[in-house]
C-alpha cells in the first residue's frame, strides 16, 4: 500500500535521504531502526510533506496515488497519519475542538458527512479510554502542559479518532515509562492491526517491538536501507549495535 | 497663514501619544472632534462592562473614553478595532483605592489602514489593579499599535498593573508598534509588561495540516486562539463569542 522507490531528499541543501526504497503491503507492520542522523525523522517528514524537506528524486506511491503530489492535509485525508517525535503545542485550541475540526475536514475531503458534536464526543471518549487518557485532558489545549509521555499517548488518541489507513510513527516510544509503553503498544495494535492497514514504526530501541510485533525490520543508515530482516533483526541490533550489523 | 491656524489643534508626531498615528487622515478635521470625550463614572463598589466594535469603513474614527473608577469598583472594556483608514481608541482611566480596570483589545485587518489602542491608566490611590491584553493581527500594509501608559503615584502602594501585547503579522509589509510606558513613583508595586511581534507558528501549522486541516482552516483556528486571549476576562460568553466572530469575520474576507 506504500511504495517508496529510490527516494532522495534534502534539508537546507544537505542530502539526507540517498536513494531509499521500501515497500509496505496492507496488513503489514514494518519497523525502521537506525543510528542518530541516519535520516529516520527526515523520512517521516518527507512522507508527511513538511515544508523545507525537499524531494530531489524518486517516488512515493500510496494506494496507487502519487503521495508527493499531495499537500500535507490532503495526505491526511487520503489516510496517512504521522505520529510526531515531538508533538506540537497549540495554545488556546482544545484537543476536542482540534480533533473534531480535523476529523470533519478529512471527512469533507472524502465526501462523507461531518460528525455531529455528540457523535464526535462518543468517538473521542472511546479512543481516549482505549489509551487510558482522562477526558478532562481532551478538553485542555493541544499538548500544552502535557508531559512527554502524555503527548505520545495523546498522539495515539488522535490516531484512534482519525482512524488512518497507514501510520508513520516517529519514535512514539521515546519519553514513555514502562506502563505507558504497554498502553501505547496495545493502542497501536488495537487501532492499526487490521487487514487493510499498514504501519511504519520508526524507533531506536527494541522495547516497543516487544509489544507491537513487526513483520519486517529495516536498518536505515546514511539515508538508505542497508539491511532487512524479520523481528529477530531487532534483537540482533539490540545486542550487537548498528555498526556491527549494518556494516 | 490661515492653514496654520486651522492646523493648530491637530496632533503631531511630537505628541508621544500620536507617535504612530495615521496623522495624514486627520487633516481638515475640526477642533470639536479632538475635544469629544465620553465620560464614564463607576461609583464606589459598583462595576461596569462595555464592549466596542470599531469598524468605520471611511474613517478616520476616534473613540475617546475617560473612565473614573471609584473605590473598590471595577470597569471592564473590550474592543475589536477593524476600522479604516485610521481607527483609534483612547482610554484614559483613573483608579481609586482598590479599584480594578480590565482592558481587552484586538486590532485586526489588512489594507493600508492604521488601527490603534492608546491607554493611559492613573493609579492614584493604593491597592488598585489593572490588566490589559491587546492582540494585533495584520496583513497587507496595515499597522497595529498599542501605546500603554501606566502612572503610579507615590501614594499608590500595592498597585498591581499588567499589560500584555502580542502581534501576528501574516504578510510582509504589515507592521505593529508597541510602546509600554511606565511611570512608577511608589516602591511597593507590581507592574508587568510584555510585548512580542511575530509570524504564525509554522510548526503548529504543519502539525495541523498533518491531521487533515486545510491551511485556511488551520490558520483560522490559530488566530482565533490568539485573539481570544484578549477577551478571556469577559465573563459573558455570548458577548465574548460575538466579539470573536466580529474579529474573525475580517479574517474570513481575507482567506
Amino acid at each position: 500500500m506504500l511504495k517508496i522507490e529510490n527516494l532522495r531528499a534534502e534539508v537546507g541543501g544537505t542530502e539526507i535521504l540517498k536513494g531509499l526504497s521500501l515497500e509496505i503491503g496492507a496488513g503489514e507492520i514494518h519497523a525502521i531502526m537506525g543510528p542518530n542522523g541516519a535520516g529516520k525523522s527526515t523520512l517521516s517528514y518527507v512522507l508527511g510533506g513538511r515544508p523545507g524537506y525537499e524531494v530531489t528524486g524518486g517516488s512515493v506511491t500510496f494506494d496507487g496515488q502519487d503521495l508527493l503530489e499531495l499537500e500535507p492535509h490532503e495526505r491526511a485525508a487520503a489516510g496517512l497519519f504521522l505520529g510526531f517525535q515531538y508533538p506540537v503545542e497549540i495554545p488556546g485550541v482544545s484537543n476536542v475542538q482540534f480533533l473534531r475540526e480535523a476529523a470533519n475536514a478529512q471527512r469533507k475531503a472524502r465526501g462523507q458527512d461531518p460528525l455531529s458534536g455528540g457523535e464526535f464526543l462518543k468517538l473521542a471518549k472511546e479512543k481516549a479510554g482505549l489509551l487510558k487518557m482522562d477526558m478532562e485532558m481532551m478538553k485542555r489545549a493541544v499538548n500544552v502542559g502535557f508531559s512527554g509521555g502524555e503527548k505520545k499517548r495523546a498522539e495515539m488518541v488522535q490516531m484512534g479518532i482519525l482512524d488512518p489507513k497507514f501510520a508513520v510513527l516517529d519514535e512514539t516510544d521515546s519519553g514513555l515509562d514502562i506502563d505507558a509503553l504497554r498502553v501505547v503498544g496495545d493502542g497501536i495494535n488495537a487501532i492499526m492491526r487490521e487487514s487493510g492497514k499498514g504501519v511504519l514504526l520508526i524507533t531506536h530501541y527494541q522495547r516497543l517491538l516487544d509489544y507491537v510485533k513487526p513483520d519486517y525490520v529495516h536498518v536505515l543508515a546514511k539515508g538508505a536501507i542497508v539491511k532487512t530482516g524479520g523481528p529477530e533483526l531487532a534483537s540482533q541490533l539490540e545486542s550487537e549495535g548498528y555498526e556491527a550489523v549494518a556494516a | 497663514m490661515t492653514d496654520d491656524i486651522v492646523m493648530d489643534h491637530l496632533p503631531t508626531r511630537r505628541d508621544e501619544e500620536w507617535r504612530y498615528g495615521a496623522l495624514d487622515t486627520l487633516k481638515g478635521m475640526s477642533k470639536d472632534i479632538f475635544e469629544n470625550w465620553r465620560d464614564i463614572d463607576v461609583p464606589a463598589g459598583e462595576s461596569m462592562c462595555e464592549t466596542f466594535v470599531l469598524d468605520a469603513a471611511d474613517g478616520p474614527d476616534l473613540t475617546r473614553l475617560r473612565v473614573n473608577i471609584g473605590e473598590g469598583a471595577t470597569a471592564a472594556i473590550f474592543a475589536v478595532n477593524t476600522g479604516a483608514p485610521y481607527s483609534r481608541m483612547e482610554v484614559v482611566v483613573r483608579c481609586a483605592k482598590g479599584a480594578h480596570f480590565e482592558f481587552g483589545g484586538v486590532t485586526i485587518g489588512g489594507g493600508d489602514a492604521t488601527r490603534e489602542f492608546v491607554t493611559r491608566i492613573a493609579h492614584d490611590e493604593p491597592d488598585a489593579t489593572s490588566n490589559q491584553v491587546v492582540r494585533a493581527v495584520h496583513w497587507g500594509k496595515a499597522v497595529g499599535n498599542f501605546l500603554g501608559r501606566i502612572d503610579v503615584v507615590k501614594e499608590a502602594q500595592k498597585t498591581d498593573a499588567a499589560q500584555d501585547f502580542k502581534a501576528i503579522l501574516l504578510e510582509k509589509g504589515a507592521s505593529a508598534n508597541a510602546k509600554p510606558q511606565l511611570e512608577i513613583y511608589a516602591d511597593d508595586v507590581k507592574c508587568a509588561h510584555g510585548a512580542a511581534i511575530g509570524a504564525l507558528d509554522q510548526t503548529a501549522a504543519f502539525y495541523m495540516a498533518a491531521r487533515g486541516l486545510p491551511p485556511e482552516l488551520a490558520r483560522k483556528l490559530q488566530i482565533r486562539a490568539f485573539v481570544a486571549d484578549a477577551f478571556l476576562a469577559l465573563e459573558d460568553e455570548a458577548r465574548q463569542e460575538e466579539l470573536l466572530e466580529r474579529a474573525l469575520a475580517v479574517l474570513d474576507r481575507k482567506l
